[in-house]
Parts: C-alpha cells; sequence; structure tokens
C-alpha cells in the first residue's frame, strides 16, 4: 500500500481546500492531490501513491544512480552471472 | 526539466545492470547476513522478481512489519465492520482491507449481507462521495505508515474546508522507527541490518535514523521498489556490514532527502499527534501511533459511533505476528497454503497486497526455500 507509481504533472487545478493536478502515467490519466509539491510545475515527474503525490522525482539523481550502477556492472560484465530467472 | 520520455520504472529494471549488481554483492559478501526490507511492498517486488533466488545463498531477507493492513490491530477491524453495519453509514476504504478477517466476518461479507462498503483508491475520494451523500455518513478506514498519513491528512482538511459534518475517519496509523526500536531491542532479533522503506521515508526523511543506526550498530539503507533499487540497497548494506560500518546510507535519492517533504510532515502535524498503539500480532509499541488531535475530534469516528462491546477472537494456528517481527517465515506456518489461502485467509498477510504470506502463496516463495535457499 506505500506503493508509488512515477507520473508526469499535465495540468494543475485548484480545488477547494486541496491543490490537484492531472498526472500522465505512461497513457493513463488520473486527478491527483499536490498539495505537498507546492513547487511543483506542469511538466515535472511526481511520485502518487493513494492519489496523493509524496515528492517531485529528479531526473538528475535517477541518472546519476544509473550511470554508477553501469560502472559496477561493467566491471563485473566478464563474471556472466546467470540472471535468465528474472 | 525532464527529458520528454524517460521511464523511470524500465530503466532501474534493466537485466544486465541487474546482473552486474548481482555479481557485485557476490564478490563483497563473505558470510551469512540477515537483512529486514520493513516494507511489505518491498516483499512482494523482490518475491515477484525473483530476486531472492539470484541473490548468494548468504543473504537472507527477512521480512519486516511494513503492511499496514497487517498491523491494524483486531479490535479496530472490529470496530470498522460494527460501524460498516450502521443504517446510515457508507464505509469506505483501501480495497485491501475488505477480506481482512476480523474475528467473525469481514468487509466483503458484510457488503454482501447489504451494508453499503465502498472500496476507494483515495480518502479523496470518499470526501467526494461523503459531498455527494449529504444524508450520509461517511468514514474512511485511514490505515497506513507516513506514506498514507498525509493523505489522511489532507480528507479531513477538505472536509473542513467544504465544511462537511458527515465525514469522519476511523483511525488506525503506525510510524516506523519505533517499530524498528521493537525489532532490534527484542531479545530474539535477528536482523543485522534494515532496508529501509523508500515511501515512508519520502514523506518524513531518514535523519531519524542516524540515532538507530548509531545506537544498535546496524546498517540503515533508504531503498526503492524496483529490481536494481533493491539490488542496490542490499549491495549496500552488505558493503557496510563487511566493512564494519553502522551508516545510513540514501540509495533512492532520486525520490528521498535527508529532510524528506516538509510540506506533507507540516500536514501530518496540523491533523495527527503522536500515540500509544497496538500493532496486531505484536502489541503495543509506544508512541507508535499517529491519532486524530483534539481541535480534529469532530471527524474522529469513534467518538462518533459508540459501538463498543467489542471482543476480539484470534486464530490460534496464525503466527502473523512473528512473522511481521521476522522470527518466522510465512511456510513455516502449519496453516500455510492448506487452512490458509488468499481465498480463505485466517490472518491479515494472507490477504493484503503488501502481506508477506501472500507474496509467498502467490510468487512460490515456497518453492525457493525447499531449494535450500
Ligand atoms: S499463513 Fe495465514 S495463518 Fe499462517 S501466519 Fe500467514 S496469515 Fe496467519
Amino acid at each position: 500500500m506505500c506503493l508509488g507509481i512515477p507520473g508526469k504533472i499535465i495540468e494543475i487545478n485548484e480545488s477547494i481546500g486541496v491543490k490537484m493536478a492531472k498526472i500522465d502515467f505512461g497513457g493513463v490519466i488520473r486527478e491527483a492531490c499536490i498539495e505537498a509539491i507546492p513547487e511543483a510545475e506542469i511538466g515535472d515527474y511526481t511520485i502518487i501513491h493513494a492519489g496523493f503525490a509524496l515528492s517531485i522525482l529528479s531526473e538528475a539523481e535517477a541518472l546519476d544512480t544509473l550511470s554508477l550502477l553501469e560502472e559496477i556492472s561493467d566491471f563485473n560484465s566478464e563474471l556472466n552471472i546467470d540472471t535468465s530467472e528474472l | 526539466m525532464i527529458h520528454q520520455n524517460f521511464d523511470f520504472s524500465r530503466s532501474f529494471r534493466n537485466p544486465q545492470l541487474v546482473q552486474g549488481v548481482v555479481a557485485e554483492i557476490k564478490k563483497t559478501i563473505s558470510r551469512p547476513w540477515t537483512l529486514m526490507e520493513i516494507c511489505g511492498g518491498q516483499t512482494h517486488a523482490i518475491m515477484q522478481y525473483g530476486l531472492d533466488q539470484i541473490l548468494p545463498a548468504e543473504v537472507e531477507l527477512v521480512h519486516g512489519p511494513g503492511c499496514p493492513v497487517c498491523v491494524t490491530p483486531l479490535d479496530q477491524i472490529d470496530r470498522a465492520h460494527a460501524i460498516a453495519q450502521l443504517p446510515n453509514v457508507i464505509f469506505c476504504s483501501f480495497g485491501d482491507m475488505l477480506r481482512v478477517p476480523g474475528s467473525t466476518t469481514d468487509l466483503f461479507m458484510l457488503r454482501a449481507q447489504g451494508a453499503q462498503v465502498r472500496i476507494v483508491y483515495s480518502p479523496l475520494d470518499a470526501v467526494k462521495i461523503a459531498q455527494e451523500n449529504p444524508d450520509k455518513d461517511v468514514v474512511f478506514f485511514a490505515i497506513g505508515f507516513e506514506t498514507t498519513v498525509p493523505v489522511n491528512a489532507a480528507s479531513v482538511l477538505q472536509a473542513k474546508a467544504l465544511g462537511l459534518k458527515n465525514y469522519s475517519i476511523l483511525v488506525s496509523q503506525v510510524t516506523v522507527p519505533p517499530a524498528m526500536h521493537a525489532i532490534l531491542g527484542s531479545p530474539a532479533n535477528r536482523v543485522q541490518a534494515f532496508l529501509a522503506a523508500g515511501h515512508v521515508c519520502a514523506v518524513m526523511g531518514f535523519w531519524q535514523y542516524h540515532t538507530i543506526a548509531s545506537q544498535y550498530k546496524v546498517p540503515i539503507v533508504i531503498t526503492g521498489f524496483e529490481p536494481l533499487d533493491l539490488l542496490q540497497g542490499i549491495l549496500k548494506t552488505i558493503q557496510q556490514l563487511e566493512g564494519g560500518k553502522f551508516i545510513v546510507e540514501n540509495a533512492y535519492s532520486r525520490i528521498v532527502s535527508e529532510q524528506g517533504n516538509i510540506t506533507a510532515q507540516q500536514m501530518i502535524s496540523q491533523v495527527f499527534e503522536p500515540c500509544d498503539r497496538n500493532w496486531r500480532g505484536i502489541g503495543l509499541i509506544p508512541m507508535s501511533g499517529l491519532g486524530l488531535k483534539s481541535e480534529f475530534a469532530q471527524y474522529n469516528a469513534e467518538n462518533r459511533f459508540q459501538v463498543d462491546h467489542i471482543q476480539t477472537q484470534e486464530p490460534e494456528i496464525c503466527i502473523a505476528g512473528e512473522i511481521l517481527q521476522g522470527l518466522s517465515k510465512p511456510h513455516q506456518c502449519l496453516a500455510f497454503g492448506t487452512l490458509c489461502t488468499p481465498d480463505h485467509p485466517l490472518g491479515a498477510p494472507m490477504v493484503s497486497s503488501e502481506g508477506a504470506c501472500a507474496a509467498y502463496y502467490r510468487f512460490g516463495g515456497l518453492n525457493a526455500e525447499e531449494l535450500g535457499k
């Protein structure tokens, strides 16, 4: 239930009491509350849990992590571990 | 600005990188270590992607208490059932809760018998139902960890802003750090390091974890939910354990910062305050709950509906409490897969999408264990 799904903000609306937005989850559009990410702009990615945005996703951090993992992976590529079960 | 087509989820499932990180874990590890993933969502991801089967045998993953449906105390579930049966009530809940067995029934059965039970995706949907049904009492079952508490708070704040008099919440909210203290402080504890729950930390940050790491000398690594997130979290904990370190590290930096989401934290503290809380199967953990502040008492379903004389009864065979503390695994329960299945659950971990028993049942953890892992 603590699962969060990344989606992209495509429209921001004021609704009574809370700030809402339309979020695009890879083609599926849903409403979510963005009250807790007041700095969010259209085009930002966010992580949505139970119709509520938890934080803005940092692309720079995502790319950093991936390049770190790529380094580890390149370094180990000669080891040939079997992950075919995946 | 974000690239137009960056697919965050898929990038963190890249099989080649998975292979590389698993190789690095194998290279790093020299002896057995027991790690606990706190969040039940992580338990499911681990089983779903078969990560437990590709990790070296020295890594033992035990499953933590991070399943809100599982730890909601039985008396509160029985209270939910009693309220849902009241004539003028529309009872709203996350879908996971419907099959959770109380002492005598479950919400699914009550709905079949005519109670107005509705599944909602968000408590804000329940507020909308309250708006559309001014002559009904709409109650939302506000369970959850720190991830869900802000949206529960938002629903109360919105109901207040709308001037709704017919919306209330039945609260069973819990927080992670007191549970980590309870697990590590237990004489039976086996946990040597934690994969901390990424989305709890998205809200709360991880500044509170430094004292836990140093007090109990356990590495704590903030971990996400995709295969590469989980493997990176495991790699970082193993590196610390092998190197004799015990610090807090962040392996989910695209979502989580040290201070967390301050606005969300303010929403929590505006509406809720810490209180003692019972965890189903585990017992009372001091100051591990978040209850409504007195100024929001009118939104408290426990005040609004008098449903006392609750007499709880747990099935004796269910060892959910041990499983939630990492002391046992689901297949060690005598009822697992026989008396207890997702269609006929005896305990909450068999029905919740975050319950360890459901994960083992669905993804064949039993087989992995039989294979000698
Ligand atoms: S298998 Fe069923 S009875 Fe056994 S611990 Fe899990 S939920 Fe309880």
